[in-house]
């Protein structure tokens, strides 16, 4: 996978999840900014329309002319608010009566919502912003009907002042929604993730040999991925069996010929007269068991390499375990008049290990020691506790290991100098080797002392 | 003794039996897992030599079958399976030993033995020859009633003069059958056996004749 796709999914949600509390962050401040603006100019002009509305109130109309008395509490209230300088106009026509001459009537003309309504508009004057109320209002003078205007104007700097102050505070409570959602949104993927997580550590947990579906409670959306899982799973499951039912048929179809030959051979041999025949016989004997050798050989050299990755843990009693190879190999060991001594230990000694690890690579010791053995000789099988460990050592009489490096000998395929003529496949040790190294343990080849090998097996107690 | 021999190929079946047959041993053959059934019900056997793969169905389930019917016919499974895992299987379902395809027939043979001691064999393979009795299975030889224990090979040996006596065995004959054929020995390796199974039969009017350029052959004085 490249690029975006490599992203890891809980960088991604974080990040999706952040971009969008920005995103609300800033529209929550651009709300909060706008709408207290608009509630702070509407107070601000309704507290300048009820004083325009004030003064209208007290225009009175007499014989000569339009008078106002200017009450003092609307003036009052406009300062309580801000420090903004206040101006007004009170004007019959274009003739100002009392006033800012100057102050500017609407640029067009605007007729107020109702007659009685002031009107609003902000205007430049005198090197400032103001905001104008106006009502208009119709006083009889004598017997006229005069139009009367009257203009309330204030500065906005106190508007300005409290929008920088509005804007402040819609920053902070961004900011602060910013920063609760970041948090949130990590938590929220790092809970989203959990079933994913537990999902993986449940199958990377699996044993080699362990190919059960997985039945872990998932959520609904990833039950497509752990049914697709459960899928291959089950294919591996079925390769893998069909491997070992060909291996098992493909060693069945080879071995057993070869087991015709070599009974027939054997039989042939106990009757054949002339000593040339009797030789050839032998060699086709010899043949046939050094390839079935290699073939088993190959095999357990393959289990041992499948396993090795992972081996199972269980208990292993080790005592049973060598005393059961001590007991398989009696016969073979008793053609050539050679005893299998057991020694074990009083205590039970247990490994946690591979079983059919650990018995492969006995049965390899053993083999060997049988193998080598001088007739009449006797092979000592003897269990100790060495610390953490328990040692399995196979000492035979045998030809030793006449100067060839332990190292040299668990090669694959490689053989001792001194093996004569002594059937063999050269992967015996290597599998012995690789048992222990699975296990944690050690193998150590030695010569034994009054002559032949001294091989030991350790696997770590559990 | 007697041996049922359960096993789909017919060649190796015929191989197997023919070379057991040269040991003086009988041998029914059965084909299938219902073959075997049938010769068990018809007649005793000493061993059942059991293969696992058979054409209507597995071994194994026929060794499950017998040793949960309480039939105690000692049987030594013989398979090509050579995987631990199957070794294993298989003595924990009730089988007395376990042999590998191809095996030596001394193996087989040592193993039978070892099989049917375990078991506290039968009595009538005691033999007698001369001034002496055998038991092969215990290794035994009695001489004017005094124990004295055979050696594997000692043992082996006695048993091939005594299949018959006063016959002439090369050297060479005696070899092929005392040693493996994985291992090479010079033809002279036999007579330390022979010195030595001499001596065990001092005093029971058998011996064993060197006949000069020939080999050996046991006679009764």
């Amino acid at each position: 996978m490249k690029g975006g796709g490599s992203l890891s999914l809980r960088a991604r949600l974080v990040l999706q999840l952040l971009v969008l509390a920005a995103l609300l962050a800033v529209l929550l401040f651009q709300a909060v900014r706008t709408v207290a603006g608009d509630a702070a100019k509407e107070t601000l002009d309704s507290v300048l329309g009820a004083a325009t509305l004030a003064i209208a109130d007290e225009l009175r109309g007499s014989d000569q002319g339009v008078t106002v008395d200017l009450p003092h509490e609307a003036f009052s209230i406009l300062g309580s608010i801000s420090e903004d300088r206040i101006f007004y106009r009170v004007a019959v026509e274009d003739a100002t009566i009392t006033g800012y001459a100057d102050l500017p009537m609407p640029s067009a003309a605007q007729g107020p919502a109702a007659p009685s309504a002031p009107i609003f508009y902000t205007a430049p004057y005198r090197n400032a912003e103001v905001r104008v109320a106006m009502v208009r209002r119709v006083v009889l003078a004598g017997q006229l009907a005069t139009p009367v205007t009257v203009l309330v104007a204030q500065t906005r700097s106190g508007q300005a002042a409290i929008a920088a102050r509005v804007a402040n505070r819609a920053a902070a409570i961004g900011l602060g929604v910013f920063a609760l959602a970041a948090a949130l949104s990590i938590l929220t993927a790092g809970s989203v993730l959990r079933p994913i997580n537990r999902l993986a550590e449940a199958v990377g947990r699996r044993g080699p040999s362990d190919l059960r579906s997985v039945d872990h409670p998932t959520p609904a959306e990833l039950r497509p991925l752990v049914e697709s899982l459960n899928g291959l799973i089950a294919r591996l499951r079925a390769a893998l069996t069909r491997t070992e039912t060909f291996i098992a048929e493909a060693a069945h179809h080879i071995r057993t010929p070869l087991a015709t030959v070599r009974a027939r051979a054997e039989t042939a041999l106990r009757k054949a007269e002339s000593e040339d025949a009797r030789e050839t016989l032998r060699a086709v004997i010899r043949a046939v068991e050094e390839s079935a050798r290699s073939a088993s050989q190959l095999l357990d050299h393959a289990t041992v390499v499948y396993r090795s990755d992972r081996p199972a843990r269980e208990s292993v009693d080790l005592a049973r375990l060598v005393e059961g190879l001590a007991n398989s190999f009696g016969p073979v060991a008793g053609l050539k008049d050679v005893g299998i001594g057991f020694q074990g230990t009083e205590a039970k000694l247990e490994v946690m290990g591979d079983r059919l690890l650990i018995e492969a690579a006995l049965r390899n010791l053993l083999d060997n020691a049988v193998k080598y053995s001088a007739p009449d000789t006797d092979i000592m099988l003897r269990l100790s506790r060495e610390g953490g460990s328990a040692c399995v050592e196979v000492a035979d009489r045998g030809r030793g290991l006449s100067g060839s490096a332990q190292a040299a000998l668990t090669r694959r395929f490689a053989r001792g100098a001194n093996v004569g003529d002594v059937v063999g496949s050269g992967l015996g040790l290597t599998i012995v080797d690789e048992v222990a190294a699975a296990h944690g343990g050690r193998f150590e080849l030695a010569e034994r002392e009054g002559g032949g090998t001294c091989a030991r097996f350790w696997v770590p107690l559990s | 003794m007697r041996f049922l021999m359960v096993e789909d190929s017919d060649d190796l079946a015929q191989s197997v039996s023919e070379r057991l047959r040269l040991d003086g041993h009988a041998v029914d053959r059965a084909g299938s897992l219902a073959e075997a059934e049938d010769c068990l019900s018809a007649a005793p056997y000493d061993l059942i030599l059991l293969d696992l793969s058979l054409p209507d169905g597995d071994g194994r389930s026929f060794l499950t079958r017998q040793r949960r019917a309480r039939h105690d016919v000692p049987i030594i499974v013989m398979t090509a399976r050579a995987a631990v895992s199957d070794r294993v299987d298989v003595l924990d379902l009730g089988a007395d030993d376990y042999l590998t395809k191809p095996f030596d027939f001394a193996e087989l043979e040592a193993r039978c033995r070892a099989v049917l001691r375990r078991r506290g064999g039968a009595s009538e393979t005691v033999q007698r020859f001369a001034g002496f009795t055998f038991n092969p299975l215990t290794a035994q030889l009695v001489v004017a009633g005094e124990p004295r224990e055979l050696r594997n090979r000692e043992l082996r040996l006695l048993e091939i003069l005594l299949a018959a006596p006063d016959r002439i065995f090369s050297k060479s004959q005696l070899c092929d059958r005392l040693f493996s054929y994985a291992e090479s020995v010079s033809d002279n390796a036999i007579e330390v056996y022979v010195a030595r199974l001499r001596k065990k039969l001092e005093g029971s009017g058998a011996q064993i004749d060197t006949v000069r350029g020939m080999g050996y052959r046991l006679t009764a004085t």
